[in-house]
């Protein structure tokens, strides 16, 4: 560091971001592969199912494996079609 | 048996070679039967990390293919006598890496060597997860470095579920990091990550910090592995690993910042 930079007394601190943006990342990226494989077969079959009954699309249905220390939550989660009088847009129902 | 290292990274350009290179001559040095195989096939370079480059006849694939015998293809290192290298071959398609060929010549080499050092291609394609398959200890190379970090956390992953080790319910490989290219100067300053931010990141054991270094260009310049400059910081930081690596309690250097003198300090450099 020159005499300058010492007077200025700037810092980046870009290291930060990346840490941050590294910790989120690693973490759901682990999460990802420490997923059971019968994951993808059973959303599809689920899928098949839901369809019998629902119309909904591929990517209407998500299944989530989430662990803890001491308990694993098999979480399914399933966008139903908007009734057909309603005006709202649809990504923001989705959201919901 | 030989204990088998992989050194491994998934990203490119971080110090798989160069690691590779002076681990095993560190190895040697200390009196043990070393070699370093080059898993890159198609892209050799470790023959010229090694500065054997010249004298390579039969290569891997000669040998996984029975063309030629181990010894045939085992180039003893100048320098050192329990230290040689097996290249890989430039003219081979990459799949000509087999699981029971990869197997049968480590089985081979096991009986006589003490260390064999699998030096792993950048990807995580055929080469680099048959590196990384029969390993019994994984050195992850990072650099401090967003993309470098999130690739050696994958390697990781597959370190533990597609190796022989996990796939047998073996005691896992044993996974050390080794930070490279790390300056203190710049992580000091918040421009770069330290190697704590690493360490919390990927929860690995420290195997050692290796500086930014001039050394290490000289080295691969003249085909001698930067260990054997045991004046340079990252020759020093080299033999330091492999001295942890065996076992020994070294503290660690090159991580802080040396106290600059007040010249340095108004002028820079």
């Amino acid at each position: 560091m020159g005499l300058l930079d010492y007077f200025r007394g700037t810092k980046t601190d870009s290291a930060a971001v990346a840490k941050e943006r590294l910790q989120i990342l690693v973490a759901h990226e682990r999460a990802e592969r420490n997923k059971p494989d019968y994951l993808p077969m059973l959303q599809k079959e689920l899928l098949e199912v839901i369809r019998k009954y629902v119309n909904v699309g591929q990517e209407a249905i998500t299944v989530t494996m989430e662990k803890d220390d001491n308990r694993e939550v098999l979480e399914l989660n399933v966008v139903l079609p908007e009734p057909p009088d309603s005006h709202e847009p649809r990504a923001k129902r989705k959201r919901s | 048996m030989a204990r088998i290292i992989v050194v491994t990274s998934g990203k490119g350009g971080v110090g798989k070679t160069t690691t590779s290179a002076a681990f095993a001559t560190g190895l040697a040095l200390k009196g043990f039967r070393t070699a370093v195989i080059d898993f890159d096939v198609g892209l050799r370079n470790l023959d010229l990390i090694m500065g054997c480059e010249r004298r390579v006849v039969y290569d891997f694939v000669n040998v996984i293919n029975q063309e030629a015998t181990l010894n045939q293809a085992l180039i003893r290192d100048k320098r050192c006598d329990n230290l040689f290298i097996l290249p890989a071959s430039q003219t081979r398609d990459k799949d000509s890496l087999t699981t029971d060929g990869v197997e049968r010549v480590l089985n081979e080499m096991g009986e006589t060597f003490d260390y064999i050092v699998c030096d792993s291609p950048a990807g995580i394609e055929r080469g680099a997860t048959l590196a990384m398959y029969f390993a019994d200890d994984a050195i992850v190379v990072t650099n401090p470095e967003v993309s470098s970090v999130r690739d050696s956390d994958r390697m990781l992953g597959i370190l533990a579920s597609k190796s022989r080790r996990a796939e047998s319910g073996a005691e896992p490989i044993k996974e050390y990091l080794l930070l490279t290219r790390y300056s203190p100067e710049r992580a000091k300053l918040g421009e770069m990550l330290s190697v704590d931010d690493v360490q919390e990141i990927l929860s690995l054991h420290l195997l050692g910090v290796i500086p930014d270094s001039k050394a290490v260009l000289n080295a691969s310049n003249s085909g001698a592995p930067v260990i054997l400059d045991e004046k340079s910081d990252a020759g020093q930081a080299y033999d330091d690993a492999v001295r942890r690596y065996l076992g020994e309690d070294v503290p660690h250097r090159f991580i802080n910042l040396e106290k600059k003198g007040f010249m340095s300090r108004l002028f820079g450099g």
